[in-house]
């Protein structure tokens, strides 16, 4: 391009650039954030979650009603002023319980996703990286456990080691981590998946060999070179994954698997609440709408960053 | 073709042993005892709790157990319930129908619902319409079936009571009367599922038109004089079903195991019901026959899948 002699080149005057044109160099990250900041749903779902976050995180210290303070004649009490989420049928506060559950539920959300993108990307990349007997074995592996039958396996898993991980750790801090674990373990094979192919694609780019040929190590090239550009596939994936595990959690909680009574998490509290449909529908409506905005801004983040992330979609 | 396909079927083998393999073993390594029932009642003596034990043939240790349930499987055997004494396969054939009844309409209810509607707010792009489905899909999408089937409760039951929220198995559709209180317990389940499963359709369905519509086949089509309904039609929408088809033989086998949630809100005395009691009960045969039929038909249906790729779309090798 920069020899073929066009008629816009010959028209254009010198350039003499203002300096106060300028802009500062723009790199490919922040390209994507002033992308993603253009995405309007995804800053309504940074904003919801942010505030949910902040509400989880401070709002215990903030509203100070006891969570577990048993009051019989205050039982499955309407919304009001005192109660700004109403009772339970022993007449605990039900916004208090809310946010206290909502740290579990994200931090269960988190931790899952943590657990599960390690474990992705860790045998996605070596088995992309490496290939030849690895690659086959690992993706044999990730074959079967895509064959598992995950909700069922998670019911069994969590409703039969509950005991002993009680015992082990005690009963929240064991089922906390069984959980985790569990729902971390069942779901780290589409990411393995989507970070082995990208491996296999640009492991061939010349960059690559490059840097093989100044003396990088693998380790190097893998953590260094290429998982860097696999970055965006992993975000999303995290992010989305957050909101599936905090589904999860509350679908085990909700059978009745999940967290002790004791521990208030949105979905033992609807599973509290279904016997209460008809005098107290307040107490199902508030922890279920809270799941239903949680997973929902977190989708929509996830939609931003998807769009905001893909190179192709950049104008 | 045929190649290809027997060589899936010798993959599938070890797969599938091993799956069975890793479900017998995390059931049988868990701490609880299938006899728990009876532990805790005083009129059965420890005598009769071990002969019952041995009559079960728990007194082996579980490799040995595991060889001897996947000998009786080669046979066709699927054991007794430890639970409710009768054949698993029996037990499994009479919950059947209640999952295909709710899941399997809803199944079907979404796929004709959400393939239209993906088609349409992809060719509409940016419109009203467009928006409204992608918000509604986006929604659907991210409300929890325990949360959505509580809401229906909640408004249709308790406030209007036009509904009744419990599913009532022992019905028999004799008359119309009985066929109108069939479909009044179903609708709420199977509205609750057909949301969930036709949002995810719709998002797929219109990403896929999407990902033709700017193809040059579609220019070409257009620049023939073809008319815009026969390019929709006939071009665009045959070659965006392909991976619609595809995610359908993928997700097909959650019917069969039944919709554990769903199930559990309406009480519809289903597959996944019958699996959460028998983990309850420790019942492992039970949990055994559900489990890995599930993982079998996933396995299958994968290379359906695979296969049904290939047939539609010519591009694709199999070697």
């Amino acid at each position: 391009m920069a020899t073929s002699v066009t008629a816009q080149n010959l028209v254009r005057a010198p350039a003499t650039v203002d300096p106060t044109l300028r802009r500062p160099a723009r790199s490919l990250w922040s390209d994507a954030f002033r992308q993603f900041r253009r995405h309007r749903l995804a800053m309504f779902g940074v904003f919801t979650f942010s505030l949910l976050l902040v509400a989880t995180l401070l709002g215990p210290v903030i509203y100070r009603a006891p969570t577990d303070l048993i009051d019989y004649s205050a039982g499955l009490l309407s919304p009001s002023l005192e109660h700004p989420f109403g009772t339970d049928d022993l007449g605990r506060d039900l916004l208090a319980r809310v946010l206290i559950g909502g740290r579990v539920s994200m931090a269960v959300g988190v931790a899952a996703v943590v657990i599960a993108i390690t474990m992705g990307t860790l045998i996605g990349s070596v088995a992309g990286f490496f290939g030849g007997r690895i690659d086959t074995v690992l993706m044999r592996l990730t074959d079967l456990f895509l064959a598992l039958p995950v909700l069922p396996l998670l019911l069994m898993v969590t409703y039969l080691f509950r005991d002993p991980m009680r015992k082990a750790f005690g009963p929240e801090v064991g089922i906390f981590i069984l959980i985790v674990s569990v729902i971390g373990m069942l779901n780290w094979m589409p990411l393995s998946r989507l970070v082995r192919a990208a491996f296999l694609s640009i492991k061939q780019k010349e960059f690559v060999e490059a840097a093989r040929c100044v003396g990088a190590s693998n380790r190097r090239l893998m953590a260094n070179h290429i998982l860097p550009n696999t970055l965006s596939a992993v975000i999303v994936a995290a992010t989305v994954g957050v909101g599936q595990a905090i589904i999860t959690e509350s679908s085990l909680s909700f059978l009745g698997l999940g967290f002790p009574p004791d521990v208030p998490t949105w979905g033992r509290l609807l599973y509290d609440a279904q016997n209460y449909l008809d005098l107290a529908p307040h107490w199902a409506i508030f922890p279920g709408l809270l799941i239903f905005l949680t997973v929902l801004s977190i989708n929509y983040i996830g939609d931003g960053l998807r769009d905001a992330l893909d190179p192709r979609k950049t104008q | 073709m045929s190649r290809y396909l027997i060589r899936r079927v010798l993959t599938a083998l070890p797969t599938l042993l091993l799956i069975s393999f890793v479900l017998y073993a995390v059931i049988s390594l868990a701490p609880g005892d299938p006899l728990s029932q009876f532990a805790a009642n005083p009129a059965v003596p420890p005598e009769v709790r071990e002969n019952i034990r041995h009559s079960l043939g728990l007194d082996d240790p579980w490799p040995i157990r595991y060889v001897k349930w996947l000998v009786a499987l080669a046979h066709g055997d699927w054991g007794y319930s430890f639970a409710s004494r009768i054949p698993v396969w029996d037990l499994i054939k009479l919950r059947v129908p209640n999952t295909l009844a709710v899941v399997g309409v809803a199944y079907l209810f979404a796929l004709i619902i959400a393939i239209p509607i993906g088609i349409l707010s992809a060719v509409k792009q940016y419109s009203i319409f467009d928006h409204v489905a992608t918000t509604l899909a986006f929604i659907g999408f991210s409300i929890p079936t325990f949360f959505t089937g509580l809401l229906l409760i909640i408004f249709l039951s308790v406030k209007l009571q036009w509904l009744p929220f419990i599913y009532d198995s022992t019905l028999q559709v004799r008359d119309l009367a009985s066929l109108g209180a069939q479909i009044k317990q179903s609708i709420m389940p199977i509205v609750v599922l057909g949301l969930f499963q036709t949002a995810t359709f719709v998002r797929y369905t219109r990403a896929s038109m999407l990902e033709n519509l700017p193809q040059d086949y579609v220019r070409t089509a257009r620049a023939k004089g073809l008319a815009e309904s026969i390019v929709i039609n006939r071009h665009v929408v045959r070659n965006s079903l392909i991976p619609v088809v595809t995610l359908i033989a993928l997700t097909a086998p959650t019917i069969f195991s039944g919709a554990l949630i769903t199930e559990q809100i309406f009480r519809v005395p289903g597959i996944g019901s019958l699996l959460i009691t028998s983990i309850q009960n420790n019942d492992i045969p039970v949990i055994m026959a559900i489990t890995f039929t599930f993982s079998f038909l996933v396995v299958v249906f994968n290379a359906v899948a695979d296969m049904a790729y290939g047939v539609l779309d010519p591009r694709i090798r199999y070697d």
